[in-house]
């Protein structure tokens, strides 16, 4: 019915508002089919509303979104058997056993899931008698993911999954998401977890206040500022009057030279030339490469200023 | 589809069997009312034919409970669980999720009717059976009412509110709804008003009294559903 070639996320200059608040504020974005999309950021930037739209729960105040082509809204009937949906909480009856709901919505599929199998690996055997209000939120969580894994979906909408497990479930969950991938199944989480986006993402989106404030790979988004540390050390009191010229620079104790800021290789060799140059003896480096964390933390932190990064 | 929908018919009845306060209000009340006001003189009727009052009327009495009472405070309940919006969103679809919550409810409607007659039956209440079709078609429009109805109240309220409110109706309506005494004389207007007496009145002219239902209560509880169905389709809300 649909290529390959058609993207699992198509999201355009989508706007969200709620009253006179806007959740989502002219967002695109697009997400190839078979590879995980983590949205990163703060609780009220937008994550689930986005979510929201692109599982068909409301329509866009503007923008345009399709998921595997299609219109989650005027199409939702015909979409909805390709897509696995966790949300936040709830979505289960809570007199309800965890088995009873896991076969009913497996009844549901033309091609489910063996249930058992599910039951097993997320660790719910011992709860599948267990009425579903009685489980505790880690269970629950690990139940709404089997719900929207067993109908064998081609695009997965995951909202926080690992919230409230402990790790070992966090890490089946990490497992069976790259299971998903390596299925061909597209994924879109959101998190605010930064370890989890860097370990399941293909591609990262981080939001703030309703907008896209970066995207690219979690490699990319970090190698953009490059080394953001820089320490030297060399002989003490060296006059800094020509580095501090061109780099941010400080002799943090007598001898040791701190060099900050994003240091592409261009400006770590001026760095190293200006040392060779006042005829330093430089006796040991070291280098601070920007984690996600730090990325994910300067871009959230700023409120006005626009990043380079962005789209 | 049709398997789809049909499983989620068996979790709604098996989940509704499951709730004992449900079961109760719709089964243990009805039959305390029959076997009390029908086979006692605790109350004071219009009648000498205490069973043919009372039995209709409890019939009347149990489709309101299902359809209006317990309909509303499950489908507030599930709003807020996010059980409609999740259901919505499988390959159920939300017709699939109307269509199964409809036909359990009729499924419910059957049985305890059905259960409630014999009783009625077994006590000494001597039905018309040939008024059945006229009867089984002012409970289809009283039925229809309800729930939308129930569906408009789980939708605009908070489900506490709409269990208060829900349960609060069900109360004033077995006090004055004409099914242990008789009903306020309000003339034509009071079927307008108090749809479970209508109902209630036009099983006994049908299915006690072998009579025909009067016109003024098919048009009011054609008006209830009408007006009610068409409130619930446009403010009914899945989350």
């Amino acid at each position: 019915m649909v290529g390959g070639d058609v993207a699992a996320v198509e999201v355009r200059d989508v706007v969200v508002r709620y009253g006179d608040t806007t959740a989502v504020d002219g967002v695109s974005l697009s997400a190839p089919r078979g590879r995980v999309l983590a949205l990163l950021g703060h609780n009220g930037a937008g994550k689930t509303s986005l979510l929201q739209v692109c599982e068909g729960f409301r329509k866009p105040d503007a923008g345009t979104v399709r998921i595997l082509g299609m219109d989650p809204v005027a199409e939702h009937d015909a979409l909805m058997p390709r897509l696995g949906i966790m949300l936040q909480s709830g979505g289960v009856y809570p007199w309800a056993a965890a088995g009873e709901i896991l076969r009913l919505f497996a009844s549901f599929a033309a091609n489910p899931l063996d249930t058992e199998m599910l039951i097993d690996r997320l660790g719910l055997r011992a709860v599948e008698k267990t009425r579903f209000r009685r489980l505790s939120g880690g269970e629950q969580q690990r139940l709404s993911l089997a719900v929207a894994l067993v109908g064998r979906p081609e695009l997965v909408f995951l909202d926080e999954p690992t919230a409230g497990m402990d790790t070992e479930a966090r890490h089946t969950t990490w497992q069976l998401i790259e299971e998903l991938r390596a299925d061909g199944v597209s994924v879109l989480l959101t998190t605010h977890l930064l370890d989890e986006a860097e370990r399941l993402a293909d591609d990262v989106v981080i939001m703030r206040s309703g907008q896209v404030a970066a995207t690219g790979t979690p490699a990319e988004l970090t190698a953009a500022a490059g080394i953001d540390l820089l320490e030297v050390r060399a002989d003490p009191g060296l006059d800094l009057t020509g580095l501090k010229a061109r780099h941010e620079v400080a002799e943090s104790s007598p001898g040791e030279y701190a060099i900050t800021g994003a240091l592409d290789t261009r400006a770590l060799a001026d760095v190293l030339g200006w040392f060779a140059g006042v005829d330093a003896h430089v006796t040991a480096l070291s280098s601070r490469r920007r984690t996600l964390e730090d990325v994910y933390l300067s871009l959230t932190r700023q409120t006005t200023t626009t990043v380079g990064a962005a789209k | 589809m049709r398997t789809v929908i049909a499983r989620q018919i068996r979790m709604e009845l098996v989940l509704t069997a499951r709730r004992g306060e449900a079961v109760v209000l719709a089964m243990g009340v009805p039959l305390l009312v029959l076997l009390g006001a029908g086979l006692t003189h605790a109350t004071n009727l219009p009648t000498d034919d205490r069973l043919g009052f009372v039995v209709p009327g409890v019939l009347a009495l149990t489709v309101m409970s299902t359809a209006f009472t317990g309909q509303a405070i499950t489908t507030g309940y599930e709003r807020s669980y996010g059980v409609l919006k999740r259901l919505g969103a499988s390959p159920l679809t939300r017709p699939g999720l109307l269509l199964a919550k409809t036909a359990a409810v009729l499924v419910q409607i059957v049985f305890q009717v059905l259960f409630l007659g014999l009783v009625g039956v077994v006590v000494g209440w001597r039905p018309e059976l040939s008024h059945l079709l006229p009867a089984a078609g002012v409970t289809v429009l009283a039925a229809a009412g309800y729930s939308g109805l129930a569906l408009l109240l789980a939708s605009v309220l908070k489900p506490e509110t709409t269990t208060g409110a829900a349960t609060l109706i069900y109360v004033l309506m077995l006090s004055v709804g004409g099914i242990m005494f008789a009903a306020p004389d309000l003339g034509t207007a009071g079927w307008f008003l108090l749809p479970l007496a209508a109902h209630a009145e036009a099983l006994r002219d049908t299915l006690s009294g072998g009579g025909s239902i009067p016109l003024s209560i098919w048009l009011a509880l054609g008006a209830w559903a009408v007006v009610w169905l068409t409130a619930a389709a446009r403010k009914f809300r899945w989350e």
